[in-house]
């Protein structure tokens, strides 16, 4: 294995992925600043104004890549959450306690922001229709798992309980998802999906996506920051700990 | 196999009887987890007989009526195959319209009015501005008017 150029095994000890975290994140901050500037800007600035809702639809930059986020946030959990129960890897139960107050704060936007879309376009703040149920659900999956994690002391048994609730909470993820093909609901169908062109004029579209990149960025910057104090709150009886801590002051 | 590769199996297989158990449960639920009947459904006696529940479809274009009284509306929901009418007592929400989609909670009268007490609009997922929406529009027109004028011509030269 000693030709390879780089060895990804080296970045899964916290010691060095500590700096290179360290070094990633303002990259990232710069990049949702900037996606977010331009997606925010075609949004309010430069796309159209829709036929059936009028400016009302503007909430769909947010809510659109905050929906998204929610779920993906939560596949890249589970994803983490597998790989610690499987290979016992320290850094990727922390990977997944890094992620969930993330996706719980997106989870919490795309309710509310719904919620504010819904009451001027449908009628009402909230029904207990397939999409919107599910999403809660998902919510409850976030908030569940930070709770288990910080009711159990011992960091490793607190990973691996969080791990079996986000594994068996991944069946939530396609139900949220195709609930609008599925059932018939309130909510419309998917305006943007990869099996057919998206309905929406070009303007609109790359607003969104821009927004949505945005969002990514900013979530992937968020967890290496929660990750890298979590590295240090639970190795902080290790050699590496103390001797960067001893190097700060 | 090393203790790794059964943990791996382990999750895998758990994960795989839980979406089977997931498949089944909603399969089991399906019939509840509908938001709305269409027509169609309640005229087969689908719908929940003397309780409440809600219908959808679209508005029927000039079904929209404002009854004597002066505060109850009328409207007629289809799926293009069955109509229901529907009766209102309150203010409806703004994207309400002839020809978009609607969703009424409410019960069935014994004389096949649907007597709603909540009524929402159902938008569909396309986004344009309002020109775009124009042209699409005037071309259904468009295509309407031919097709209707190829008909009449078909009819003409018919012997």
């Amino acid at each position: 294995m000693s030709n390879k150029l780089i060895n990804w095994f080296r970045y899964a000890s916290p010691q060095t992925f500590y700096p290179l975290a360290g070094r990633m994140i303002p990259w990232f901050w710069g990049l949702a600043a900037i996606f977010g500037v331009a997606g925010l800007g075609i949004g309010f600035l430069l796309a159209p104004t829709d036929a059936q809702q009028g400016e009302g639809y503007r909430i769909i930059f947010l809510h659109v890549p905050a929906s998204w986020m929610s779920m993906f946030i939560y596949l890249v959990m589970a994803f983490w959450a597998a790989t610690g129960l499987a290979f016992n890897t320290r850094l990727s139960g922390m990977m997944a306690s890094a992620l969930a107050p993330t996706g719980a704060l997106f989870a919490f936007l795309s309710l509310w922001t719904g919620a504010l879309w819904g009451k001027p376009m449908w009628g009402t703040w909230w029904v207990w229709d397939a999409r919107l149920t599910s999403e809660l659900i998902l919510l409850f999956l976030y908030i569940g798992f930070i709770a288990l994690q910080a009711a159990i002391d011992d960091p490793r048994r607190a990973d691996k309980a969080g791990a079996i609730l986000a594994l068996v909470g991944v069946v939530n993820i396609p139900i949220i998802y195709f609930s609008v093909k599925w059932w018939n609901t309130l909510h419309q169908g998917a305006s943007v999906s990869l099996t057919k062109a998206p309905s929406m004029a070009a303007m609109m579209l790359w607003g969104m996506l821009l927004c949505a990149l945005a969002c990514w960025m900013y979530s992937i910057a968020v967890a290496l920051m929660r990750v890298r104090v979590i590295m240090l709150e639970r190795e902080r009886h290790t050699d590496w700990v103390r001797a960067l801590l001893a190097g700060r002051e | 196999m090393k203790p790794r590769h059964k943990r791996i199996a382990l999750i895998l297989g758990g994960l795989a009887i839980l979406a089977v158990a997931a498949t089944l449960v909603l399969n089991a639920f399906r019939s509840n987890l509908v938001f709305f009947f269409s027509p169609t459904q309640v005229a087969a006696g689908e719908a929940p007989q003397g309780k409440s529940f809600r219908i959808g479809g679209m508005v029927k274009e000039g079904s929209l009526q404002r009854q004597p009284d002066g505060v109850t509306l009328r409207f007629v929901v289809t799926d293009t195959e069955k109509d229901m009418t529907v009766a209102y007592k309150g203010i409806l929400p703004d994207l309400f319209q002839e020809g978009k989609g609607v969703v009424a909670q409410g019960k069935l009268a014994a004389d096949g009015i649907f007597t709603a007490s909540e009524v929402l609009a159902k938008h569909d997922e396309n986004y344009m501005p309002p020109e775009a929406a124009k042209a699409v529009g005037d071309a259904h027109e468009r295509a309407a008017a031919n097709k209707a004028a190829a008909e009449a011509a078909a009819r003409t030269t018919r012997p």
